[in-house]
């Protein structure tokens, strides 16, 4: 059943292959929101049949490549199920925004798909070469989609600096798992057995080493301060809709990374440099969140948002692995919490790069200062842009409340003055949003100069739907959030009942 | 019974979010239906209130949402849908802006539902969802008319200062979580373990000034005097401001455990009290008086509230609400008729719309405290737990009473002039006019003064005993007999002296003032300088500090990044020299040796046999000359 999951869309991309040419190019976005929308049932069927207390289900197994200790495993639990559903929801809101591209459709639906698998295919890997090959994979995608698809030389540069940037952090991830291999009795790199097995559990500073490798391999992709600088340019050049995905999905890789890797198969190292990985956190908070506040490109400033958004994860899962002066409970509350803050960080500012998307498909330019008034001109796009900053400053009512309320107090007993410092980012991400949302849609209506006279429309359907289908979920999240939670938090309470082993 | 419950907040929310969606199509039907939707929420509130229901859903891990009505509110939620009931059926006289009049119904439904969770949680979750909530809506509502200018900019500095306050609950909750309060039940946070009591303390206490609009969170107040006069009206008297005054009155037991934050609340409230009032009485612009006088009449609240008289706080609470609502829709129906808010421009203007000024009359008066007004009598109950904590904070309490006095009735005398011979000269200083005042203005506005007049029967001995039963407060000081007289005493002066004063020809005015350092007089004007320190001390330094950060970032960081990447490539081509100028160089070299060698191995072929037999001679000779030179 997983692997249908994960591979329909290759398949679809593989019958597009097959095609005429000469189909227009109606008829590949037809199929793609078709596809997609499929995809999306498939996986409700599959939440539907999940068991909230039963661990990992619908497992698969296969032989790979049994020499290496490889092989093909793939199932899904409370923390991978909710990035599983993001991903195919995000997919289908990226497909439906897609209606207006018209260039190279068919290479630009298949690169999509492609992700899609490559996407899916990660948050169901219980392999670590099968996670890697994903993990790298997904890298290529999007390099193409950058390149291909973003504005000119600028866009290609961005798109090489991703890729060289993202592939080195991959390569220490390798290593890393090259690692936990080495140190498996016998050689293995089934996450599942090397869990059982803690094989690095007091191995000082092998185990340390590894989790260097492992963790620098991760925060870059996460991205965690000092390596963060690749994601501005990345989400600044490549078309709207690769950006709601870079952000929606590639990113959340990273942080999936900590909770399915880092935290369950080095629980003993995990406690020791829990104190770094929690202020690694707090500082990624606060200095996205400042850096944004600086910005003057509206794309720019969400992509910083997105490192203060990341922070939050981070400081959540350094909180967990401290044991000491807290209980279970707090310490499954920020698990919870950063779960929960990865599928809410992929709708709200998936939906945010759409709507970024459609500024610069109006105004030809992201710069905040070239706007002023828009609301008059255009209110469906400011009413949906100003829901979705609220969102993503966290008002109660949308999914990110949920999630940074419950990473605050579950982190602030095991980290107190790293979560205090955190806190301020909440009140600084409000202002930066509000200043944004000031600047462009309110006050007297000025457009950019390049732009004619008149041309101006406001949101279509296919945006509506898009952004407005994320901003839904994030709403249901934070109104009644226990159909999500009541996945999440059995398996957030494994999982620091691992850590604390 | 929780059935109630669910209706008395869902009502709200989801009325006023199926209409702040609705288009400019059925602009008509919005005010009868957001009225309908306020008067409905005004039942649900008093069978609430009669029923007392509970109600309760599992929140995060272990910790759950609770809403429940017990006395204290009961009282709430019945003065918030009464008061939002009463300023939306003002609202429908209001000429809204065209094809807009659903955002503003619905965010005001939506706010008033949110201030109802707010009143009935009992858990901190709740509390502070609803908490936020009315934040944001606070900021759509203050901003609601955008297209003019300084206003989206006053709605971002309100929102921005009570969110700043407001991290204070965020802290709280993860310190309650973290001293073993782990439902987070707002009646057990004082059994948090300390330290984690004081953080959690300090917490609650911050969101709750900043909410309530005290020092040093004031001025947000004044900027929020931006929006429409309902909006004021709405949520500068029955909610928001009186929000933070309820929390600290409903977590009165906790601000008694830790000892400190009694006292600290109380003096934060009386010193409020009297600096805003001062504030207010300075004023030239009738909501700008207004609002400063609602910073300061919640101080009396949150005086009460740390000095243990939640009894005599309630009471100021829910007094103060009908009060100043029909004060600020009074204002918003003059702005609305003759353009202006400034006091100069509204002399007489009582004399021309009578209704209004009727109603305005009997809300000033209250507001000045005059007895036997309900303002006095409240005032009164929390001068007496005030006296508790010692003579100082009752006498500052008593002074803030008396300035009280002053700005009610310099509202008053302005507008109660004989109409100057050209009114409407002053007039049309913020927008143009309408010069009349709708049908539907009246009602609401008679209804909130009077009730606002009379609820002083709270705290004549028998209600006030029940109030204090129901709030749970047992044994509450009641103010001695001189107190009364004292203060009613006080009042009288005060009042009669603001009007002597306000009658005197402008140059003895003046004159009257001169001693008083000019400093004092224009911090007073200006609310202190809050703003402006808050912008020096807070806004400004964190701008430049993310404006470095950036360059930081950009330079430093990134530019690692580039000179990593640069440092590659130069390495590369200096593998690339060495690979060429190295290694290849050798491999060449020694190519082209065997090449020559092979050229010179090819010299003597030359096909020529007596060359061959020369080379054969020459060989032989040398060999011969070999051997016996060997031998």
């Amino acid at each position: 059943m997983l692997s249908v999951v994960t591979f329909w869309p290759l398949l679809v991309c593989a019958v597009l292959l097959l095609l005429p040419r000469t189909l227009p190019d109606r008829a590949y976005h037809r199929i793609w929101i078709g596809a997609t929308a499929a995809e999306l049932a498939l996986v409700g069927a599959l939440w539907a049949g999940f068991d909230t207390g039963g661990g990992t289900q619908y497992e698969q197994r296969a032989r790979w490549i049994p020499g290496a200790g490889v092989g093909y495993h793939v199932g899904v639990d409370g923390l991978s199920l909710p990035l599983v559903a993001l991903t195919s929801l995000l997919f289908l809101a990226v497909a439906v925004f897609s209606a207006r591209e018209r260039r190279r459709v068919r290479s630009y639906v298949c690169l999509f798909l492609f992700l899609q698998t490559v996407g899916t295919g990660l948050f169901t890997a219980l392999d670590l070469i099968l996670f890697f090959v994903y993990f790298d994979l997904s890298i290529v995608g999007m390099f193409f989609v950058i390149a291909g698809w973003g504005d000119g030389e600028r866009a290609r540069a961005a798109a090489v600096k991703f890729f060289l940037y993202t592939f080195l952090g991959s390569l220490a991830l390798l290593l890393g798992f090259i690692g936990l291999y080495l140190a498996a009795d016998p050689h293995t790199f089934d996450i599942v057995d090397l869990t059982r097995g803690n094989p690095l559990a007091g191995r000082g500073t092998y185990a340390g080493l590894v989790l260097l490798a492992i963790g620098a391999g991760l925060a870059v992709k996460t991205p965690t301060v000092p390596f963060h600088t690749w994601l501005p340019p990345a989400h600044t050049e490549a078309p709207a809709a690769g950006s709601a995905i870079l952000a929606g999905v590639l990113l959340k890789m990273g942080t999936y990374g900590f909770v399915r890797v880092a935290m369950p198969l080095l629980p003993g190292s995990w406690r020791q440099y829990a104190l770094t990985i929690a202020v690694a956190g707090a500082v990624s908070v606060v200095y996205g969140a400042l850096v944004a506040l600086a910005q003057t490109d509206f794309k720019r400033m969400i992509a910083y948002t997105s490192v203060n958004h990341m922070g939050y994860v981070v400081l959540a899962v350094g909180a967990a692995g401290t044991l000491a002066g807290t209980d279970a409970q707090a310490r499954s509350l920020a698990v919870t919490g950063a779960v929960t803050q990865m599928v809410s960080h992929g709708l709200i500012t998936g939906a945010l790069f759409l709507l970024a998307g459609v500024l610069h498909d109006r105004g030809r330019t992201y710069a905040m200062d070239a706007y002023s008034g828009l609301a008059a001109r255009t209110p469906r796009f400011a009413a949906v842009t100003a829901v979705a900053a609220f969102a993503a400053l966290g008002i109660p009512g949308f999914s990110g409340f949920v999630a940074e309320f419950q990473i605050l107090t579950g982190s602030l007993a095991s980290q107190a003055v790293a979560t205090a410092v955190a806190l301020t980012g909440i009140l600084i991400t409000a202002a930066l949003f509000l200043t944004a949302l000031r600047r462009m849609f309110f006050g007297a209506p000025r457009l950019p100069p390049t732009l004619p006279d008149g041309a101006l429309t406001d949101l279509r359907a296919t945006e509506t739907w898009s952004t407005g289908l994320l901003l839904a979920v994030a709403l249901v999240i934070g109104v009644a959030p226990r159909w999500l939670l009541d996945v999440v938090e059995p398996a957030g309470r494994t999982l620091t009942g691992l850590v604390a082993r | 019974m929780s059935a109630v419950l669910w209706l008395l907040v869902a009502l709200p929310l989801g009325a006023g979010a199926v209409l702040a969606v609705t288009g400019p199509r059925l602009d008509r039907w919005v005010p009868a239906a957001g009225v309908t939707a306020a008067v409905a929420t005004l039942g649900a509130a008093v069978a609430a209130a009669l029923l007392r229901p509970t109600a309760r859903a599992p929140l995060f891990a272990g910790t759950e949402a609770g809403l429940a009505v017990d006395g204290l509110s009961a009282v709430m939620v019945v003065t918030v849908a009464a008061v939002t009931a009463a300023v939306l059926a003002f609202a429908v006289g209001e000429p809204g802006t065209r094809g807009d009049r659903g955002r503003f119904f619905g965010l005001m439904l939506l706010f008033s539902g949110a201030m109802l969770v707010t009143v009935t949680a009992t858990t901190l979750g709740p509390l502070l969802m609803a908490w936020e909530v009315m934040g944001a809506t606070s900021w759509a509502l203050i901003g609601y008319r955008w297209r003019q200018p300084g206003k989206a900019a006053a709605a971002d500095v309100a929102f921005l200062t009570t969110r700043a306050a407001d991290l204070g609950l965020y802290l709280a909750a993860g310190a309650a979580l973290a001293g073993g309060v782990t439902t987070l039940r707002l009646d057990a946070l004082p059994r948090a373990a300390s330290p984690w009591l004081h953080v959690l303390t300090a917490g609650v206490v911050v969101a709750a000034l900043g909410k309530s609009a005290q020092l040093p969170f004031s001025f947000w107040l004044s900027r929020a005097m931006r929006g429409p006069g309902a909006v004021s009206a709405l949520l500068h008297s029955a909610t928001m401001v009186a929000a933070g005054a309820y929390l600290l009155l409903r977590t009165a037991p906790l601000l008694e455990t830790t000892g400190w934050a009694g006292p600290l609340v109380a003096w934060s409230g009386a010193v409020t009290a009297l600096a805003l009032g001062l504030v207010a009485v300075a004023q030239t612009d009738l909501k700008q008086l207004l609002a400063a006088s609602t910073s300061a009449q919640v101080g009396f609240m949150v005086m009460a509230a740390g000095s243990h008289g939640v009894a005599g706080g309630t009471t100021q609470l829910v007094a103060h609400a009908a009060t100043k609502s029909g004060l600020f829709l009074a204002a918003g129906a003059w702005l609305t008729a003759l353009g202006t808010k400034r006091l100069p421009a509204l002399r007489g203007a009582a004399r021309v719309h009578r209704p209004v000024g009727v109603a305005f009359t009997v809300g000033a008066l209250t507001l000045a405290g005059l007895p036997p007004l309900s303002l006095w009598a409240a005032k009164d109950l929390v001068l007496a737990a005030a006296r508790t904590r010692g003579t100082c904070l009752y006498a500052v309490g008593l002074a803030a009473a008396a300035v009280a006095a002053v700005y009610g009735v310099k509202a008053l005398w302005y507008v109660t002039r004989p109409l100057p011979p050209d009114p409407g000269a002053g007039y049309d200083t913020e927008r143009p006019g309408t010069r009349r005042v709708s049908r539907a203005t009246p009602a609401p506005l008679l209804t909130l003064t009077s009730a606002g007049a009379l609820l002083g029967v709270l705290a004549l001995p028998g209600p006030a005993s029940w109030l204090r039963r129901l709030a749970g407060a047992g044994d509450e000081p009641s103010p001695e007999a001189w107190e009364l007289g004292l203060s009613a005493g006080v009042v009288l002066a005060a009042a009669g002296a603001a009007w002597w004063w306000a009658a005197r020809p402008a140059p003895a005015r003046e004159a009257a003032v001169a001693p008083v350092p000019r400093a004092v007089v224009r911090g007073a004007r200006n609310w202190l300088f809050l703003e402006r320190f808050a912008r020096i001390a807070v806004a400004g330094p964190v701008l430049t500090l993310a404006r470095a950060l950036a360059v930081f970032d950009d330079r430093v960081i990134d530019g690692a990044v580039r000179r990593t990447a640069r440092g590659g490539l130069a390495a590369a081509r200096l593998a690339r020299r060495l690979d060429d100028d190295g290694i290849d160089a050798a491999v060449r070299a020694i190519a082209s040796g065997a090449r020559s060698l092979g050229r010179w191995a090819r010299r003597p072929q030359t096909g020529l046999l007596h060359q061959y037999y020369a080379q054969a001679a020459v060989g032989f000779a040398a060999l011969v000359l070999i051997i016996l030179l060997v031998r």
